[in-house]
């Protein structure tokens, strides 16, 4: 029964949306709609599985001192600290005590990891994060220069919040993304070496396209360049294309014949059956 | 000598002044055309459902005026215009007064600037106090719910109590119009189903005041349909891709020996789990950036499934880092039951497979980072994979992994090629857990795809003969399979 109840339910489901699709009615769309919110529904109550999960590993690798443990506290307190920013706005230009308090909060996070993962101490630890955690209370209590939004997304346009997005997230983003560059270097040579004839075949074909983009050749460019843009043009659009092509029909069938299958509770692999 | 010069310049700038002055004359037509004379009206104007649609639209055509690029050429653009009930066009601004007073009730409340139609508002209701602001949004409320209810009617009582409105415009030679609305209810747009809809299109001249109105065309009315002729032909193609599917896995179930080509990626997947134990390093599993609901996903899942049991097996140390907590708990799920199925529950521990962030770059430097720390034996990658993938590969080939890759993004495949030992590509990631689990009814399917591709090349080849031969020769039947098989959204 426990297993049969899921798969009835995915093929309940499944068969739903397949038809969902061919049904351009209204009350189609209004369950189609309304299952889509159940996902969302969902996702946020596994949100908050994951958030679960990156704490406990993140602590575990404390305790158990991993290599490069104390990254962890530097995950943790950024986790904290950036859903502090979202959750909070200020009330006028003033800052307030709104400094004392994120650093008193991530205080109590970090004594209270250190209490759970270190056996001798744990007094210690436990005393100080009170005393951290009486100074935050008392900080929202008494300071109005700043204040607490649940209800709405108004925290997200928050300074800090902005700022800390702006200026660490997306600059470390854009130096990860860029990094593809030289790795594409990389991956270059190491696809484009004459090993064999198909090597050598991809290696001309790669030498066409490149070089069509960089027609430097002085003197010769009115005879050459115009042969190099006609092959390249058509090795991108014919046999590059046929070969997308095909693998694109392949992927559509194969998604149909996936879907068909766990719909109709041959594949059971997302329930850890196969 | 100078004087000389000077008239010769004077004759010269004189005749090339006529002769620009030439150059520049006005062109035939606009002699000949005036482009503000009253324009005949369009004719054989007819508006009915827009079909294969949810409701709430109407389709228009009519036959374009005489004088749309011919006669008089006076033609700039049709307007449609709709007969609206007062009621409809008062809507929005009960709306305006409701927004008002939810606001108004609400804590976040402040005074509205000075001039602002907030500020119009206010000032009818500035002195009511929270009761009877209540009380008014309360009933606004309900005399908008019952206004709605009562759009039909207002509409049946045409042509008393409304005005004409205009809901779409067409260039000059536009034989078509739609007039779409929306089914949201509270929206501007919103277009009622089941009401009398009158429609007139205005041939309009380049000065926007001489125009000819049509005759009017109605009642016409919007409403669903509850099939989209449109997507017939993938309706069909997969009831037929149904059909065989279950054909071939019945015929696997009674015993059939099918035969499938082996992928050398799959066949490589427990040598690199031996490896992986020979060596002490663990295995890392990646599953991309997809989401639960994805196919490349759900074909991940029963992979990871397949390994993980087979990593139980052989006592090895598996790692799934996860890019979404829904992703994670599936997957969490599917490592347990590998685990028990391989008879070793003790030794599945709820870390094997973790959160790590949603975030693309930042799940990338997590995941590049483990590689770099823990030097797994072997990096499976199996999902769905965006700009990360080659950062993944060439960080797993420089950390001296074996490499075992899948993904349906075309784009990214090139990518896996190049930095990992073995690829599956596009539809091989779906093929793969029948391969590894070489059970007949999995088998089956793959037959089924097989055939259906057989199907789709014979398709291909019909489609490409009977266009060509359609359009050479003009013949309707070629031209409506070949219809027949164009999807309509």
């Amino acid at each position: 029964m426990k297993r049969q109840i899921p798969v009835i339910l995915v093929g309940m489901f499944g068969l739903f949306m397949i038809f969902q699709y061919f049904v351009p009615h209204e009350s189609s769309e209004w369950v189609y709609e309304f299952l889509l919110d159940w996902t969302i529904i969902i996702g946020i109550f596994a949100m908050a599985l994951g958030l679960w999960s990156l704490y406990r590993v993140s602590v575990e690798k404390i305790k158990t001192r991993k290599p490069a443990w104390g990254y962890n506290y530097l995950t943790l307190c950024g986790l904290f600290t950036m859903m502090f920013f979202g959750f909070t706005t200020q009330n006028g230009e003033a800052w307030g005590w709104f400094f004392p308090f994120l650093v008193s909060a991530n205080l109590v996070l970090v004594l209270m990891i250190q209490a759970s993962v270190n056996k001798g101490g744990r007094g210690l630890f436990l005393g100080l994060a009170g005393v951290f955690l009486v100074a935050c209370v008392v900080i929202i209590v008494f300071d109005n220069t700043w204040g607490f939004h649940f209800e709405t997304a108004q925290g997200l346009q928050s300074t800090m919040f902005r700022a800390f997005f702006d200026h660490i997230l997306i600059p470390i983003f854009a130096t990860m993304f860029s990094l593809l560059a030289f790795f594409i270097a990389s991956a270059a040579y190491r696809a484009f070496r004459a090993r064999n004839v198909m090597a050598t075949l991809l290696l001309l074909a790669a030498l066409i396209v490149m070089l069509r983009f960089h027609p430097f050749y002085g003197p010769l460019t009115p005879y050459i360049a115009p042969f190099m843009s006609k092959t390249s043009n058509w090795l991108m659009n014919v046999p590059n294309l046929a070969a997308q092509r095909a693998i694109i029909i392949g992927v559509g069938l194969g998604i149909v014949a996936t879907a068909l299958k766990v719909i109709l509770g041959i594949e059971r692999g997302y329930m850890g059956k196969g | 000598m100078k004087l000389k010069l000077l008239v010769l310049c004077l004759l010269l700038s004189c005749f090339s002044v006529a002769s620009a002055q030439e150059g520049t004359s006005p062109p035939e037509d606009t002699l000949l055309f005036d482009s503000t004379l009253l324009p005949a009206p369009v004719t054989n104007l007819v508006a009915f459902d827009t079909e294969n649609d949810h409701g709430h639209a109407i389709t228009l055509e009519w036959e374009i005026s005489v004088d749309d690029g011919a006669g008089k050429q006076s033609v700039a653009m049709y307007e449609v215009f709709r007969w609206v009930p007062d009621l409809m066009t008062a809507i929005p601004s009960f709306r305006d007064t409701l927004d008002y007073l939810k606001l108004r009730t609400s804590s976040s409340w402040s005074e509205p600037e000075p001039g602002s139609r907030t500020d119009s508002i206010h000032s009818v209701f500035a002195k009511l106090d929270m009761a009877q602001l209540e009380q008014k949004k309360e009933t606004l409320e309900r005399t908008i719910g019952q206004a709605i209810r009562d759009l039909p009617a207002a509409h049946a009582a045409y042509p008393e109590n409304g005005s004409w409105q205009q809901v779409a415009v067409a260039p000059s030679g536009s034989v078509t119009a739609e007039d779409v609305g929306t089914k949201e209810k509270d929206s501007p747009d919103y277009l009622p189903d089941y009401s009398d809809f009158y429609y007139r299109v205005n041939a309009v001249t380049a000065d926007p005041d001489i125009r000819t109105p049509s005759e009017i065309f109605g009642p016409v009315q919007s409403y669903g349909q509850w099939f989209n002729l449109g997507r017939l032909a993938v309706f069909v193609f997969v009831m037929i891709f149904g059909f065989l599917t279950i054909f071939f896995v019945s015929h696997a179930r009674r015993g059939a020996d099918l035969y499938v080509r082996p992928l050398a990626g799959i066949e490589a997947v427990d040598d690199a789990i031996g490896r992986a134990t020979e060596m002490g390093r663990p295995i890392l599993y990646v599953m991309g950036l997809g989401t639960a609901d994805q196919i490349a996903t759900i074909a991940s899942f029963t992979i990871l499934g397949r390994v993980a049991k087979r990593v139980a097996e052989y006592q090895t140390k598996l790692m799934v880092p996860a890019y979404e907590s829904v992703v994670m708990a599936v997957a969490q799920e599917v490592v347990k039951t590998a685990y028990y199925d391989a008879g070793r529950p003790d030794d599945y521990k709820e870390d094997i497979v973790f959160f790590v962030t949603s975030l693309q770059f930042a799940y990338v430097a997590a995941v590049n980072g483990l590689m770099l720390r823990e030097l797994p034996a072997t990096n499976v990658y199996m999902g769905k994979f965006f700009a990360e993938s080659l950062l993944l590969a060439e960080t797993g080939a420089v950390a001296g992994s074996i490499q075992i890759a899948g993904t349906d993004e075309i784009a990214q495949i090139p990518f896996f090629i190049v930095a990992c030992d073995y690829t599956l590509i596009g539809e091989e990631l779906y093929a793969a857990s029948a391969y590894l689990g070489r059970e007949p009814i999995l088998l089956g399917s793959l037959k089924a795809q097989d055939w259906a591709k057989a199907a789709v090349i014979i398709l291909v080849l019909a489609g490409l003969i009977l266009a060509n031969l359609g359009v050479g020769n003009d013949w309707a039947w070629a031209n409506n399979i070949v219809d027949f098989f164009r999807v309509v959204d």
